[in-house]
């Protein structure tokens, strides 16, 4: 198999194909121009070009494509949170995704799982219920589960008693649902480039130029550009981007820790989510199992992994998954992620005319690219919030008004 | 393992420590209620050298630490005293 793989590789009759050709040099202004080339920043630039006719884009990345947190996080979609707001948000993301491969053609993988979240004290079995009950009340299909019903969704799952922390129940969420991460990000670069907006990448913006309240251009490490509006989606570096517009926001900056063992064959379905535990699982379509666990346990802007993150996931993974003992860590990374006090995103205008944010992802942030991007792309194009993100605005915090989605965070708290 | 140095009781593993949030200037009583707002929610999660509440978690005990954002080196801890020497009055609550 190794040398047929790398005969094709190199054969001439299968050459890469760019996913979309390269901008020769920044104009000097341009109607939109997007910081952040991740999937947010180029769903929203797809989004304002299909929906709206604004073509004149161009999104700005220090990095190359798709080099942040959409590169490391793990890949998870689903809309059974805990808020009203909150569901209906994700669940109009959920939808977009579940249709994307088609509508763009582009092949992300998607591939429905089933969420299993784990429940191992009354109090959380309380919080699974709460949850389902207002999910099933918003039309989310999803519905508290007890260990027998669990044995059949996840055989493979250690429900024995004799452990730390028996299993008492579960939030079994069907339409929960893993994609390639990667691919989401190229299909919609190769969308958006496709109508004409221009993707550059080692492009950084160093600063915001704001006139008399309203943002007029940026400054980048090619030059000076102008242009009409300015939409921020940055993921972990919000704080640091928003204060080159003189903004301050409710962002701590963490770090989120990540890791996948060597291929195995198939044997996981269903992802496993604890938060009482603060481990996830999943098994990847190469075989990997993919694994995380809660933030680290102070603001940090570095990528940097360490062996505390390895020692406390595998202690708990151990007693869900015994016989995972012998598998060997092939990688272990870590992206920034930007935390909010609520657990929800900060999205939509801010106090500086024309300047629109897309930030406080925290870890939750790849289950919503699409619904960001259409939605961010209204708010730049019409200059009006849409009610569904009016929930999420930054003034929210100065109402007295957050929303509360800790309970439903995969393992925040 | 990364080692947090207690003005109390010494270096210490980071693991018996909790994070308590930027050093920052509260409010007056009466202020707004924006600045308030500002106070509890909005972060400067400045990039480098900050100044951070920390607690020492088994003997309950705050203290100040400076520390690089961007690097994680720590720079120096010390007592809160050193900052904070009078203690602020709220008056009553009726």
């Amino acid at each position: 198999m190794p040398f047929g793989l790398l005969k094709y590789g190199f054969s001439r009759r299968y050459p890469a194909y760019p996913l979309y050709k390269k901008p020769d040099s920044l104009k000097s202004s341009y109607d939109v121009i997007i910081i952040g080339a991740g999937g947010h920043g180029l769903a929203a630039a797809y989004y304002l070009a299909k929906d709206h006719g604004i073509t004149n884009i161009a999104v700005l990345d220090k990095g190359y494509l798709a080099s942040g947190n959409t590169a490391r996080n793990t890949a998870i979609i689903r809309s059974n949170y805990l808020t009203p707001e909150g569901i209906r948000f994700y669940d109009e993301s959920v939808r977009l995704y579940q249709t994307l491969s088609n509508d763009l053609d582009f092949n992300i993988l998607y591939s429905e799982r089933g969420h299993l979240t784990l429940a191992h004290t009354d109090a959380a079995l309380r919080t699974a219920r709460w949850r389902a009950e207002v999910n099933k009340h918003l039309g989310i299909d999803s519905e508290l589960v007890y260990p027998d019903e669990i044995a059949k969704l996840c055989p493979e799952l250690n429900l024995s008693d004799d452990v730390r922390y028996p299993i008492a129940g579960a939030l079994y969420h069907a339409p929960g649902a893993i994609a390639r991460h990667d691919a989401v990000a190229w299909t919609y670069a190769r969308a958006a480039a496709a109508l004409g907006v221009e993707i550059h990448t080692h492009t950084e913006v160093t600063d915001v130029v704001v006139e008399n309240g309203r943002a007029v251009g940026v400054e980048t490490s090619a030059g000076p550009i102008g242009c009409g509006r300015v939409l921020q989606a940055v993921a972990g570096m919000s704080s640091v981007v928003a204060k080159m517009a003189g903004l301050e926001l409710p962002i701590r900056t963490v770090p989120l820790q990540a890791c996948v063992t060597e291929p195995v064959k198939p044997f996981l379905d269903p992802i496993i989510v604890s938060g009482s535990l603060h481990v996830y699982v999943s098994q990847s379509d190469r075989g990997e199992l993919v694994m995380g666990g809660s933030v680290d346990p102070y603001p940090l802007y570095s990528t940097r992994s360490t062996l505390e993150f390895k020692e406390e996931l595998m202690m708990h993974m151990l007693e869900l998954f015994p016989f995972i003992g012998g598998l060997r860590v092939l990688r272990q990374w870590a992206g920034i992620a930007d935390m909010t006090p609520d657990f929800s995103p900060v999205m939509g205008t801010t106090p500086v005319e024309n300047y629109f944010i897309d930030s406080g992802w925290g870890t939750w942030g790849f289950k919503a690219t699409p619904v960001c991007g259409k939605r961010m792309a209204e708010t730049v194009a019409t200059g009006k919030v849409p009610d569904i993100l009016e929930p999420f605005a930054l003034e929210r915090f100065y109402r007295f008004e957050q929303v509360g989605e800790r309970g439903a965070a995969s393992v925040g708290h | 393992m990364k080692i947090l140095n207690c003005p109390l009781n010494g270096p210490r593993n980071i693991s018996e420590f909790a994070y308590g949030g930027e050093v920052q200037e509260m409010p007056v009583p009466d202020a707004e209620l924006r600045d308030w707002a500002a106070y509890v929610f909005i972060e400067n999660n400045t990039r480098g050298l900050v100044r951070e509440w920390w607690i020492h978690l088994p003997t309950s005990y705050w203290f100040i630490a400076e520390r690089n954002t961007g690097s994680n080196d720590v720079v120096r801890t010390y007592p809160a005293d050193e900052l904070y020497s009078e203690r602020v009055e709220f008056g009553s609550n009726d």
